[in-house]
């Protein structure tokens, strides 16, 4: 990782294409990502291109060839943790950025640890119990922090199915709600998917909230 | 009536639970939220659902 303050001319640079004004907070932003796949691995790239200035990557698998179709792994990383890989490549595309990873699995155990200084949670899980375990403790231990989750982004189904809906006062779900990954899921639809989860993240940064 | 998922339903008396076997819905992969607020798996058998009461019944498919 390298320095912004002793970089400040490329980290400007870098940032001219954002959004007037969002570059400062998305640099003071703090957000976690549960699961490292499909969806956390597209969600962290954007928001590392962007400048979220700490991005915390958490699963407790290796990448796989079958991941390739869709992860922003590359081919000679797999058999490497994956939360290890893809802080490798989001620091290559911004060294600005920090990047935390953690190999481990998300329980009732560590959620209050894992997620504690997070200022937005992102849930980025394959298996649906595990969406549903995060979505209930996380609103129980902390009903304060966003949530952004995803459920429904299989097959070559309409992108436009792909929606994201506001669930409850601090929870957003994003994706088509009922495409199941047994129908194969492959990197454009994936991708559209993490996108809207990740344009919510960076709403929620800024105190935006466009639903329309 | 108790509105589920946007629809009425005559369940006011029963528990969560009975009302989640009925639908045969996938325990492990749901929330479930009552009047607004998110009720805790361990609870389900013991929340008993009430005239007007509004649950929506949040399932989650695989893939990510």
């Amino acid at each position: 990782m390298l320095d912004r303050s002793r970089n400040s001319a490329v980290v400007a640079e870098m940032q001219k294409r954002n959004v007037s004004g969002s570059s400062s907070k998305l640099a003071a932003a703090k957000v976690t990502i549960a699961g490292c796949g499909g969806l956390g691995t597209n969600i962290s790239l954007a928001l590392a291109r962007i400048g979220v200035g700490q991005i915390t990557l958490i699963d407790f698998d290796q990448v796989e060839l079958s991941n390739l179709n869709r992860q922003q792994f590359k081919f000679n990383q797999v058999g490497m943790a994956k939360v290890v890989a893809m802080k490798e490549n989001l620091q290559e595309v911004n060294p600005f950025v920090t990047v935390k990873a953690i190999k481990e699995r998300v329980t009732l155990q560590n959620i209050a640890q894992l997620f504690q200084d997070a200022d937005i949670i992102c849930e980025a899980f394959d298996d649906p119990a595990a969406k549903a375990m995060l979505l209930e403790n996380v609103t129980t231990i902390f009903p304060d922090k966003p949530l952004v989750m995803a459920s429904g982004m299989a097959g070559i189904h309409s992108a436009n199915a792909i929606k994201t809906r506001k669930i409850l006062p601090n929870v957003y779900l994003a994706g088509d709600g009922k495409s199941k990954g047994t129908e194969g899921l492959m990197a454009p639809r994936v991708t559209i998917c993490a996108g809207h989860e990740a344009n919510m993240i960076v709403q929620l940064i800024l105190g935006i909230e466009d639903l329309n | 009536m108790v509105t589920v998922n946007g629809e009425e339903v005559a369940v006011a008396g029963t528990s969560i639970a009975t009302l989640l076997t009925q639908r045969n819905a996938p325990v492990s992969n749901l929330a479930v939220e009552l009047n607004g607020k998110i009720v805790p798996r361990s609870d389900f058998a013991n929340v008993l659902l009430k005239e007007n009461d509004k649950v929506e019944i949040i399932s989650f498919v695989g893939g990510g």
